[in-house]
């Protein structure tokens, strides 16, 4: 049997190699080796790129939304002051527009003051013509009334009597 | 084999020897199928079953396979492949990977019930991986440096005297053309030849004990309780010797590639 030779001789030599076993040895590894690279390799490199990217991918995301909320955050206080200026413009224009307000108002008071003050001089200036020609009246009658006890002549006659009484101003007036 | 030894020799302990390796053909009288070329079979199918399962998902957050392939993958890939080779390893990952779990499979087949048999101790598939493992590492320098570049780097070492040479060239052409391949093939059918006749010596010591005189019955338990003890260490040596191997492999390829070695 060609077996029990070469086993024999192998025996007698642990470092002879059996030329079955070299056929064998050199299939099954390149048979491992392609099962290996085309089938396990790619997935476990597969799953080790998705690894990676998932962290990437999530820093990425955290950047992002802390980007996001800076630029909110820009724009709060953007608006803030813009409300604060507003308001300090608002409050401005309420100060000037109170001012008018009161310088309008101050205005009219004067003007009623100068109406009233006009119509009390105007009523008065008409009281005193009232007076003066009542008194005129009243002086001419006495005058008449004197003038007559004084001459004993009775002046009844109211025509002539005025007639007198004018005669004796205006003798009077020109006399002055 | 062990049993017509026993058969033939009567009383006396016949010591496991180098013929122990030679197993018979399991089916009839075809030399393709004695025991190591049928673990050899099985470790290629045990392998590509096992990683195909644990990596077809390949899933961001792993399983429990798909870690424990993932991790026996990241150790070649990273703690060898990308830390000795550098930013070219890619290429030789599934080289690498393979390499590893070929062997160390094919190692620990040695203390696996009812296999009991590292397929390494057999000289033939170390001789396989180390002219595979040869033909690689000067086949990538060739193609990387050029042929003439390639040689006279190993040839004529560079910044050495020039007197030198007269000692170092014959040493370096020896190391990269014999030395090599054949350390890195002999270590590994050693340790795993030694181990298993270590194991066969204790156990088949032991059994020898028990069938003998009464106070050897008694010495028996020890023996079996060293070869269990001798078990772990041998599959600290079985997982070493795969690492080592492929390590080694990847250093050859490093310096391959390096311009100057």
């Amino acid at each position: 049997m060609s077996f029990r030779t070469s086993a024999s001789e192998a025996a007698a030599n642990p470092l002879i190699p059996h030329t079955a076993e070299l056929i064998v040895g050199f299939i099954a590894f390149t048979l491992l080796f392609l099962v290996l690279r085309s089938k396990v390799v790619p997935m476990f490199e597969k799953a080790f790129a998705a690894r990676t990217e998932a962290i990437q991918g999530g820093m990425e995301k955290a950047e992002k939304a802390q980007r996001a909320a800076e630029v909110a955050l820009e724009q709060y206080t953007a608006q803030l002051s813009e409300a604060r200026g507003e308001a300090q413009k608002i409050r401005e224009e309420a100060r000037v527009q109170g001012a008018a307000i009161i310088e309008d108002l101050r205005g009219k008071a004067q003007e009623e003051a100068a109406r009233i003050t006009a119509a009390a001089t105007a009523s008065i200036e008409a009281e005193r013509q009232q007076a003066i020609t009542s008194l005129r009246n009243e002086v001419g009658s006495l005058a008449t009334e004197l003038a007559s006890k004084i001459v004993g002549e009775a002046l009844d006659d109211q025509v002539r009597q005025s007639r007198i009484v004018d005669r004796f101003l205006d003798d009077l007036e020109k006399s002055k | 084999m062990r049993k017509f030894a026993f058969a033939e020799s009567g009383e006396g302990f016949v010591p496991p020897s180098t013929a122990d390796f030679n197993l018979p053909p399991v089916f009839g009288d075809n030399e393709f199928t004695t025991k190591p070329i049928l673990l050899v079979l099985l470790s290629v199918v045990l392998i590509s079953v096992f990683f195909i399962i644990s990596s077809r998902k390949a899933l961001v957050v792993p399983s429990k396979l798909q870690f424990a392939g993932e991790s026996v993958y990241a150790f070649v890939r990273n703690g060898i492949g990308e830390e000795i080779i550098g930013h070219e390893f890619m290429r030789f990952v599934p080289f690498l990977f393979t390499l590893f779990t070929f062997i160390l499979t094919n190692n620990v087949f040695g203390i696996v019930p009812f296999l009991q048999f590292p397929a390494m101790s057999h000289v033939s598939f170390p001789y396989v991986l180390a002219v595979i493992s040869f033909v690689v590492f000067h086949y990538v320098g060739i193609k990387k440096q050029g042929i003439g570049k390639y040689l006279k780097g190993i040839a004529f070492m560079p910044g050495v005297p020039k007197f030198v040479y007269i000692l170092l060239t014959p040493i370096e052409i020896a190391t990269f053309f014999l030395v090599r391949p054949l350390t890195l093939s002999l270590r590994l059918f050693a340790n795993m030849f030694a181990g298993h006749l270590l194991l066969l010596v204790f156990i088949l010591g032991g059994e020898h004990m028990l069938s003998g005189a009464i106070g050897l019955k008694l010495i028996a338990p020890f023996a079996f309780a060293f070869g269990i003890g001798m078990t772990f260490f041998e599959f600290m040596v079985q997982c070493l010797q795969a690492y080592i191997f492929t390590l080694l492999t990847a250093l050859f390829i490093a310096g391959a590639l390096a311009d100057e070695h």
